[in-house]
């Protein structure tokens, strides 16, 4: 890729030892890093990995900026200590650093930062972790802050070598300037001496009129890389004598192995051997082919005892047996009972939300190898600090002799995010088994993927609501039923009183003025491993809410717009998108045409605002065609403006996509879908136009990767209701409308 | 043995011939640009020239490909290759980035049969590559762009 073709075609670290390059880095020949120091890239000869690592000299010493290197040819390069799955963070943190430091943004590159806590922990959940599109808000400041500092350095180094004071230099898009002599330099010109320089503590950072990167379109770092095929992804890291891993996995969730006779496997050409592993089978080889054809010569007899065995229509009945059983309560204001006594009009809806495949399009994978006592891995993790953890449990290895480099990954939407860390874990286990020096690189299949749970989980809502005999909504009675992403696993302590905030998130903090609100929760246990989905809780909440008050402002003779605003009166925020989203689209209701029709939705994710209205038609097929969304978004301070409206509309497309199509189901414990014959992804033919207004704001940035997901079911939903009177309320829409 | 030529260069394999096209590629000439995503032509990410043509190389058996030309995005050359892979930088189509390979093989195939498509052409010719990140508003107007781009 780019950036590290750059990094690596520097002569003083192409043939360094890693000791030698320990010395230098301390002296002259590759400038200033702020913080840290590094050595080139990992495997720099063809794997590419975008991952460096930090000397064992620097751990637990450096500061809190170890996250910009300036190197003598003028690149800067920042240490992204988030994943970059897509949603942008390698682009958006650089921006950060590149505007405090004053730098040109043509000089600015990016590379994963590895599996390091103290250094690159996520600082709204104190572990090395992305997730909760907490990326750009959570290091804000931070990363302005390590642009400063490092700004600071160069500013000494000039004003030394120039022999003028540091406040007669200006820096202006990455020029070190003295106005008074007329001198002028580029970073990389003091990048070595300003690495001898000793780090001011505290450096001020620029008042926001002042940002002249921050809030205008950049181009994007990684686009070059990912437009010729050279960017990096697990499944292209090259490691010499690397063998590719297959993993027979059980057909029920939980079976073990019971019995195997791997002598057809063993026959095929190129494969070099086969292991039981706790997770199941697994077949080395010579490249994939060899593996794949291996592990369908396998024979295996499973210990299915104990498994799951319950059909999702079992599964969707036992649910509403105990829709009206809540063991936990999330919100509880006024009296909701009571009100719904005296109402003069009830309503009632019961919603189901399928379990739902991840589907990133590249398959979960990991290389990983062990060599002379030391272990090493190469993947897109999203929870570095725990899948470090694990892999170093399962070698029987103390941390500290594991590396773990954070690279690309070809999508994730949560898939990667594993608070058991099972993907590290089976990579380990894997390489753990040959029990001896070597190098694999473990591979999921499609159908790996599509059958290998940890989905969205299935969540069943039932909502009743009421209203006076004017026409407002006086109570709200919302029940949820589903497996909790976080018990039982090590994030439970999020847990309060029996309720996981992820269940109900988007439902408990309905933003609408409605007196008597209550909020249940009924925890199932279930076989089937779940995890987070892109905006996680919000994928059914939003739709349930965004639907039924839709419904209930209709039946009272409301428009969906006015009618919203009138109940957000304490909300600003919800407020202002909504107008926003109206004014774009020029909503005068949700009638359109005898052919046409449109749905609006709102909802806050992540402390995102985000309003989107729908126009759908029907499509050839049977389902809603969605012709246009119009998408208002505030996300605090704009960081990165055109990688704000990207987010929306990828948003857009991930969820239409699943309320549209998709859904994993269960016969007899098994999983019936495989593929993407089977898994439908959305394609080009039926994605809407996108039209995203971004809504100017003040307040402390927030995130994009998840929000713009939520609204964009029940807008659709609201539109389709508004064209054919059928409110659909179990997905995805092809199972409704029987398709 | 299979011999065919990959980005202009003559090459011999000794694959079984059932191996798939995608694996010579991936794991023999370690050209990595052409990515797995389904091994049942679902998906598109696996999508290079075969003579000229779009073709997905997880279900394109090495036997089947004797003598033939194939292009990789590695490989991919010329003024329209070019202009896609321009308009996908300065429009920042990417976003994960893994379906952007197959992508751009299946719109230079496109325009290379279309100069000018429309949009329903477009809906067309790209169905069968999937993007998971739903970049799709982007593809559609970079293959727009790079249309739009001078030839000479």
């Amino acid at each position: 890729m780019h950036i590290l073709n750059r990094m690596n075609s520097r002569p003083a670290a192409r043939s360094m030892s890693r000791r030698d390059f320990l010395r230098v880095a301390g002296g002259a020949g590759v400038g200033l890093i702020v913080g840290v120091t590094l050595e080139r890239p990992v495997g720099a000869q063809g794997s590419g990995a975008t991952a460096v690592i930090p000397s064992n000299a620097g751990l637990g010493t450096v500061d809190a900026t170890g996250f910009v290197k300036i190197a003598p040819d003028n690149t800067v390069t920042v240490l992204i200590k988030h994943i970059e799955m897509g949603q942008g963070p390698y682009t958006g943190l650089a921006t950060l650093v590149a505007e405090e430091l004053d730098a040109d943004w043509s000089q600015m590159r990016a590379e994963g930062a590895p599996a390091n806590a103290e250094l690159y922990k996520n600082l709204a959940y104190g572990m090395q972790a992305t997730g909760g599109s907490s990326a750009v808000a959570n290091s804000y400041e931070q990363m302005r802050k390590a642009g400063a500092t490092a700004r600071a350095l160069l500013v000494v180094a000039a004003s030394r070598a120039w022999n003028v004071s540091p406040s007669e230099i200006t820096v202006t898009q990455g020029v070190l300037r003295h106005a008074k002599s007329a001198r002028e330099a580029t970073f990389g010109q003091f990048a070595e001496s300003a690495a001898r320089q000793v780090p001011p503590n505290d450096v001020p950072l620029k008042n926001p009129k002042q940002f002249s990167l921050i809030g205008k379109k950049l181009s994007r770092l990684d686009s070059a890389a990912k437009s010729n095929g050279q960017a990096i992804f697990t499944i292209d890291v090259q490691r010499p004598d690397a063998l590719t891993v297959l993993v027979a996995h059980p057909p029920r969730f939980g079976a073990k192995v019971a019995s195997l006779d791997d002598a057809a496997a063993r026959r095929v050409r190129g494969v070099v051997d086969v292991k039981m592993i706790p997770q199941g089978v697994a077949v080395y080889a010579n490249g994939f082919w060899a593996a794949k054809k291996g592990r369908d010569a396998l024979r295996v007899q499973w210990d299915e005892s104990g498994t799951e065995r319950r059909s999702t229509e079992e599964l969707i009945a036992f649910y509403r047996a105990n829709a009206g059983q809540p063991d936990a309560t999330a919100t509880e204001r006024g009296n909701t009972r009571a009100a719904l006594e005296d109402a003069a009009s009830t309503f009632d809806a019961e919603y189901v939300f399928p379990y739902l495949a991840h589907a990133p399009l590249e398959p979960l994978d990991c290389a990983i190898e062990f060599k002379e006592g030391v272990c090493e891995a190469w993947f897109g993790c999203q929870f570095p600090t725990v899948d470090h953890k694990v892999i170093a449990e399962v070698m029987g290895l103390p941390q500290s002799k594991v590396k773990v480099n954070v690279i690309f990954a070809g999508g994730s939407f949560g898939r990667r995010a594993q608070p058991n860390g099972e993907l590290a874990g089976e990579a380990a286990a894997a390489l753990k088994a040959l029990a001896r020096d070597a190098s694999i690189k473990l591979v999921w299949t499609r159908e790996d993927d599509i059958r290998g749970g940890r989905y969205r989980p299935l969540v069943l809502h039932r909502v009743r609501g009421a209203l006076d005999s004017s026409g407002n909504i006086a109570a709200w009675e919302h029940s949820i039923v589903a497996q909790s992403i976080i018990k039982g696993s090590p994030f439970e302590a999020m847990m309060t009183d029996g309720l996981d905030p992820t269940t109900t998130e988007g439902a408990s903090d309905l933003p609408y003025a409605i007196p008597n609100l209550r909020v249940t929760v009924h925890t199932t246990d279930v076989g089937v491993p779940i995890l987070w989905w892109r905006s996680v809780g919000h994928t059914h909440t939003a739709y349930a809410t965004e639907t039924f008050i839709d419904e209930l402002l209709a039946a009272a003779g409301k428009d969906a717009v006015a009618g919203r605003l009138s109940l957000l009166e304490g909300e600003p925020r919800e407020a202002a998108v909504l107008r926003a989203v109206a004014k774009l689209a020029g909503w005068k209701g949700s009638k359109v045409g005898p052919q046409r029709a449109r749905g609006v939705a709102v909802h806050k994710s992540f402390d995102t605002y985000v309003a989107q209205i729908a126009e759908v038609s029907r499509g050839s097929d049977g389902l809603p065609k969605v012709e246009k969304v119009w998408c208002a978004v505030d996300c605090g301070v704009a960081v990165n403006p055109d990688n704000i409206k990207s987010q929306m509309e990828g948003g857009i497309g991930f969820g239409l996509g699943a309320i549209l199509y998709d859904e994993i189901t269960l016969n007899d414990g098994r999983v019936v879908q495989s593929n993407f014959n089977d898994y439908r992804m959305l394609r080009i033919g039926e994605m809407p136009r996108i039209e995203v207004v971004i809504v100017a704001s003040a307040e402390k940035p927030t995130g994009v990767g998840e929000p713009g997901v939520p609204p964009i079911g029940p807008a659709v939903a609201n539109a389709w209701r508004a064209l054919t009177g059928q409110a659909v309320r179990h997905l995805p829409f092809s199972r409704t409308l029987a398709l | 043995m299979s011999t065919f030529s990959v980005n202009g260069k003559t090459i011999t394999v000794d694959a079984g011939p059932d191996t798939p096209l995608l694996w010579v590629l991936r794991d023999e000439l370690k050209l990595t640009g052409t990515k797995y995503g389904c091994g049942i032509a679902q998906c598109g990410a696996c999508t290079v020239h075969l003579n000229g043509m779009p073709r997905r190389s997880c279900v394109t058996p090495v036997s089947s490909i004797e003598g033939a030309q194939i292009t990789t995005i590695e490989g991919i050359a010329g003024r329209t290759a070019e202009a896609l892979k321009e308009a996908w930088m300065s429009l920042d189509v990417p976003q994960c980035g893994y379906c952007q390979s197959g992508q751009i093989m299946s719109a230079a195939a496109l325009l290379n049969e279309i100069p000018q498509p429309t949009d329903t052409d477009i809906d067309r010719a790209m169905a069968g590559n999937v993007c998971r990140c739903a970049t799709y508003v982007r593809i559609r107007a970079a293959i727009h762009q790079a249309a739009k781009t001078p030839k000479v």
